[in-house]
């Protein structure tokens, strides 16, 4: 999913860093005041990272004959807030274009607007706008969309960076064939592997979830609630 | 049992979705020994054919030298991720059940507490 090493020209690689820049800033800033602000989070903090490592690690096959990689980031958006997932996908991402050669430094700040920015956001909208639906519902459109969104926005600069004799929509429409229909059927196991993921934290973790606004309290099972409600 | 019927159908639809990937994949991949070729390998095959005096301006500073180097260094990352994640929903499981242990023996202790003489 990543844009390879030296693929965007210098001008577009600089202006997405610049892009990029103040909500990894802001991201890490946000991990900070989440843990000062809710110490007992620490763990869930760890899941919501190791969750974005171990996706954005797996190459799934797709019907298109191609293969690609899930996110992860709408979990910890839907936990922590977008901010958050921007520093943590940034983490993601510099791993692996160190050491993995997979994305690259140049291309660093294109990715993390994808992955750790655009994605996030994608996926946290979906999960307030549809407040009203049952919470696997919220989740699992929260986690395909952040996945979605993310190759969509790939295709995008991909499509401004290399407009070719066709035009900007011309490219569009070719990147989006290589990255957004590949990834539809993989978005769609995203969300499914995140509502058990959620189930299980919801089970294990629900004053937590609860103490960060993720649960309400008719959203609890069987656990007493230990804060205020701020985001759900 | 009913309960758990929901996770079990979950399953099933991933490995469902991956059973049709897979079969589906197959028949659509656009040569012999070239099935689920990687989307960004394919997006910079498209670059080079619709652009191509364009040449990457940057090379990565390491490079696995080959194919099994770079699955074994995902699968590590995988592992790394894998290894945190079930740490964490582990300790959360025995945190819940601390917690619920420690609750009944609050409510068994205010049970059987003699009940407080009037004044």
């Amino acid at each position: 999913m990543h844009i390879a090493e030296g693929f965007l020209p210098p001008l577009h690689a600089a202006a997405w860093t610049a892009v990029a820049t103040p909500f990894v800033i802001h991201g890490t800033r946000e991990i900070g005041r989440t843990i000062k602000a809710h110490p007992e989070a620490k763990l869930l903090l760890g899941a919501a990272g190791a969750f974005t490592f171990v996706l954005s690690a797996i190459k799934l096959p797709s019907v298109t004959g191609s293969s690609s990689h899930p996110t992860g980031t709408g979990l910890g958006a839907v936990i922590f807030r977008p901010p958050v997932m921007a520093a943590l996908g940034t983490i993601v991402l510099l791993f692996q274009a160190l050491l993995l050669a997979h994305g690259g430094l140049t291309t660093l700040g294109a990715n993390v607007f994808s992955m750790a920015v655009v994605g996030p956001w994608a996926g946290y909208a979906a999960f307030r706008l549809l407040a009203k639906a049952p919470f696997s519902v919220r989740i699992f459109t929260a986690m395909a969309l952040a996945d979605l969104a993310t190759y969509v926005t790939t295709a995008t600069q991909l499509a401004l960076a290399f407009p070719g004799q066709t035009g900007f929509v011309g490219a569009w429409s070719a990147f989006l064939g290589i990255f957004a229909i590949t990834q539809i059927p993989l978005a769609i196991i995203e969300g499914l592997v995140g509502v058990l993921i959620v189930k299980a934290l919801r089970t294990w973790a629900a004053p937590e979830l609860e103490a960060l606004g993720v649960l309400g309290r008719s959203q609890t099972r069987g656990e007493a609630p230990t804060e205020k409600v701020s985001h759900a | 049992m009913r309960k758990h019927l929901g996770t079990l159908g979950v399953v099933a639809a991933i490995i469902a979705l991956f059973a049709l990937a897979m079969i589906l994949g197959t028949r659509h991949a656009p040569g012999e020994g070239e099935a689920f070729v990687g989307t960004d390998s394919a997006a910079t095959t498209h670059i080079e054919a619709s652009q191509p005096g364009y040449s990457p301006w940057f090379k990565p500073l390491f490079a696995p030298s080959s194919g099994e180097v770079e699955s074994g260094l995902f699968a590590l990352q995988a592992a790394l991720g894998g290894g945190l994640l079930g740490f964490v929903l582990g300790t959360l499981r025995e945190r819940r059940r601390h917690r619920a242990a420690a609750d009944a023996a609050a409510a068994s202790d205010a049970a059987a507490a003699p009940p407080e003489p009037r004044s």
